[in-house]
This record gives structure tokens, sequence and C-alpha cells, in this order.
């Protein structure tokens, strides 16, 4: 059974996705990595507003390839999560509601996500081209200088991800491990 | 002495470059396959599914089978009775990147300097790695690094004492600590004796062959062998989510080392051990 969301992410849609579930997101979700995330937090110093609206947003955390002409993004697969880790409790605080990508979170993070309320989506590493495909349109919206990591507005459809850690702080990453390790 | 000119060989990187990243090797989706036969978790088989899928769709739009097009790494074997003319080889060898990285719509991931973080704008430079050999050929490898699976990537000089049971551990150390960031089912590649920066090399150019194709040292092919079973009981599975296919294979690469030393490396490479070469 995979479950359909259309973002925003409310409170309410936040409290109904539970580790493992499988989801398919529609709407919009910001594509943001290193180099955007560190800018962001400059702006957050100097008391400046974000160039999206961070409430119940989603961030994915991706750096695309280049689209060929005719078509409307190059591969687009998630990064690595922890590279954004001492960045994120202070976006969960501002409303943040979800995050994509790959690999574990800080325990940090995790404690942010419960405190907030968000959903940590885990997208396949790898999957660079089949992900791009579920992407309806790409407009670089901030930090247009810093190439593949300027943020980007992303329409998807059907996006597929799994909830990987929940608001209530399960995480699927340890509970799936565990039942195929063998001694 | 034989003459290649750097034209020939900027156009065979620009094309090294293109199907490195747009093709998955016959070996590893075979690999994968396999894999995907004996995963038992569910989620598991979809994710080897996804990924089948993925090099399906990258070869029939010609896209990058992933976003992260690398840090293009090239192995490069010079015959010593070659003479490269018409310009400076390695300006050729960074052309050739700089070309496929434009034509191929691939993204350019390398900045600057470690510190001051511009992005080149053309992923160059290249890391190039020399080597003379006999003969009056060139061969060429270009292998593009995503750095998922290079961050996480070792190496720690153990002791004589700590032997092949401390190699073990260590391998399989860094490929838990990795878990999902790798992308799994990763290809681990191990260097093992020589210097510091040997080892590293060993580990790197280890990643450049055939998926599964072991050592030629019998017991080093049998080493390979048990650190896979190994590395796959460990429950990680495809994409970090749990299965009994966290690698497809181990290769190893020795060389001699010092009587006080045993430098370990290991380079892990997620699914898709991204390397073409060609013989000029």
């Amino acid at each position: 059974m995979v479950k359909k969301i259309v973002t925003p992410l409310t409170k309410e849609m936040v409290e109904d996705l539970h580790a493992g579930d499988l989801v398919e997101i529609s709407g919009v979700i910001y594509g943001a990595r290193d180099a955007a995330h560190k800018r962001m937090q400059a702006l957050m110093d100097a008391g400046q507003a974000l160039p999206f609206e961070i409430a119940a947003s989603i961030i994915y955390y991706v750096g695309p390839c280049p689209a060929r002409p005719g078509e409307l993004i190059g591969s687009a697969g998630p990064t690595t999560s922890g590279r954004m880790d001492s960045y994120t409790p202070r976006l969960l605080q501002l409303g943040l509601a979800g995050t994509i990508g790959k690999g574990k979170r800080s325990p940090t993070v995790i404690a942010a996500m419960r405190q907030y309320r968000a959903v940590y989506f885990g997208a396949i590493g790898g999957a660079g081209a089949l992900l791009a495909s579920c992407v309806r349109s790409e407009k670089i919206i901030a930090f247009a200088d810093l190439g593949p990591e300027a943020i980007r507005e992303l329409v998807v459809e059907n996006f597929p991800v799994i909830v990987v850690i929940d608001a209530q702080g399960n995480n699927l990453y340890e509970s799936e491990v565990k039942k195929y390790r063998q001694e | 002495m034989r003459e290649i000119q750097v034209n020939e060989i900027i156009d065979a990187v620009e094309k090294l470059s293109l199907s490195a990243n747009q093709r998955l090797n016959p070996d590893v989706y075979q690999a994968l396959q396999a894999g995907l036969a004996r995963e038992e978790s569910q989620i598991g088989k979809d994710v080897l599914q996804k990924l089948l899928l993925n090099a399906q769709v990258a070869q029939e739009k010609g896209m990058a089978l992933c976003q992260d097009t690398g840090m293009a790494v090239i192995f490069c074997e010079l015959g010593q009775n070659v003479h490269v003319s018409g310009g400076d080889l390695s300006a050729a060898i960074n052309e050739g990147v700089r070309r496929g990285y434009r034509s191929g719509y691939l993204r350019n991931s390398m900045v600057n300097d470690p510190l001051e973080r511009v992005n080149t704008g053309d992923n160059t430079p290249a890391v190039i790695h020399y080597e003379v050999v006999p003969g009056e050929k060139i061969k060429i490898t270009v292998a593009p690094k995503g750095f998922g699976s290079e961050n996480s990537s070792a190496l720690v000089m153990l002791t004589p004492a700590d032997g092949e049971e401390g190699v073990k551990q260590f391998v399989l150390s860094v490929v838990e600590k990795a878990g999902a960031n790798s992308c799994p089912p990763l290809v681990v590649g191990v260097g093992l004796g020589g210097s510091m920066e040997k080892a590293a090399l060993l580990a790197k150019h280890a990643l450049c062959r055939s998926v599964g194709v072991p050592n030629e040292n019998e017991k080093i092919a049998a080493l390979e062998k048990e650190l896979l079973n190994s590395i796959n009981k460990l429950g990680i599975g495809p994409a970090g989510l749990g299965g009994r296919v966290t690698a497809l294979a181990v290769h190893i690469e020795t060389f001699p080392t010092h009587i006080a030393g045993l430098p370990v490396a290991v380079n892990l490479s997620c699914h898709a051990l991204r390397h073409a070469e060609i013989i000029l």
C-alpha cells in the first residue's frame, strides 16, 4: 500500500506517516544541499528571510545534473543527509516538516524531529535517472551562483520515497537491518 | 617509437566519461540481477528492481545513472615506447573530461579549493594516476567517483601483529559505518600493503575490475570470498534498508610492505561501479 501525499506537509499528515510507509509525494519540494544550507544559515544569523516558505515544506537533498535539451531535469537522486545534520534542527524549529535524502541522521536531528514533528524520507541512492522522471518542473529560486548546489523549486509527481524516521523517532534503518543481521 | 596525437586522447576521454556515467556495465547489471534473485527483504528486492530500471532509463534517455557524476579519476598506463605529440598529455585528459561532462549534461562537482569551495564549472581538474609500462600503447580508464561512497572510505595503518584478523575487522567496520550513505549494494575495494598512499591507490584500482573477478592469488581470493560473506551478514541491504545483499563483491589488491607495517585501505563503490576503459 502506497500512501499518496500532496505538499505542503501539514501537521496532521506528519502524524499519519510511520517508519516503513511507502509514500509517493506530489507537489512542490525544495532542492538544497551543503552550500545552500550554509547560505541559509547565514541568512538566519543575519535575521533575514529564507528564500522559500519553510513552514510545512519538504527539503530534498539533491544537486541534479543539467537537463538535456527536451528534458525537464537531469539525473536527480538523493545525496547523503548526514552532511546537513548540523543545519537541520534550526530549520525544523522554523517548521520544516520533511527532509528527503539517504543515510543516517544524528541523534540531535532525530530529537528535533520529535520535538518539532517532522519526517525523514529515504529515496534510493543511485536511482537518479528514475527519480528524475517524477520531476515535472525545475526552477532555481536562490543562490544561482552555486550551480548544482543552488536552491531549486521542484514540482514532483508521485515521487517514490519511504519513511525512514517518523516523528515518533522510529527508525527503519535500525529496525530493518536488525532483522537481517546474522552474527 | 609510436606517435599518438593528443586529439585522439581528448576524444577517447570524452567518450569514456560519457559511457562510464550513462551505462551500467553488463557485469554490474548481471550482479544486480543475481542479487535480486537471492535477496530476502521485500524492500531490498524493490530497491534492486528500481536500480535495474534506473539503468534502463539512463541508457534510453542518455542520462547519467546518478546525479553525482563524480570526480573524474583516471588511470593512465603509458607505454614507454609511445610519444604523445601535439600537446600536453595531462591537459588533453582534462580537455576530454571537460568536453565529456559538457556534451553529456553531466554535473560539475569539482570545487577549486578545499576551503574556498568555488565550483570550477567544468568538472576539472581530473585526478590522474600515471603508470609507465612496457610497450607502445596507452590504456586509459575513466572511473568517475561519487562522494557518497568516497566519503565513507578509510585507511588504517595496522601492525603486523594485527594480521588477517585485523584486516577483516577493519573492512567490516568501514562497511558498517557507511550504511546507506555509500548506496549499497557495494563493491568493496581493498588495498593491502605498500605504503600509506600505495594502499589507497590499490584500493581504488581494485574498483576497476569487473564485478567479482577474483584476485589471481588463491589465498587472497579466499579472503575476498570470506569478507563478502561476512559483509552480507551485516544486514545493511540494498539502499541500507535491510537485507542480505549489502555487497556484490570484495576486490583486494596487494603489494609487498615494510617489516613494521600492514597498511589497509578500503575504498567503497556504490552499486554502479562506474568505469570505462580503452587501449589506444
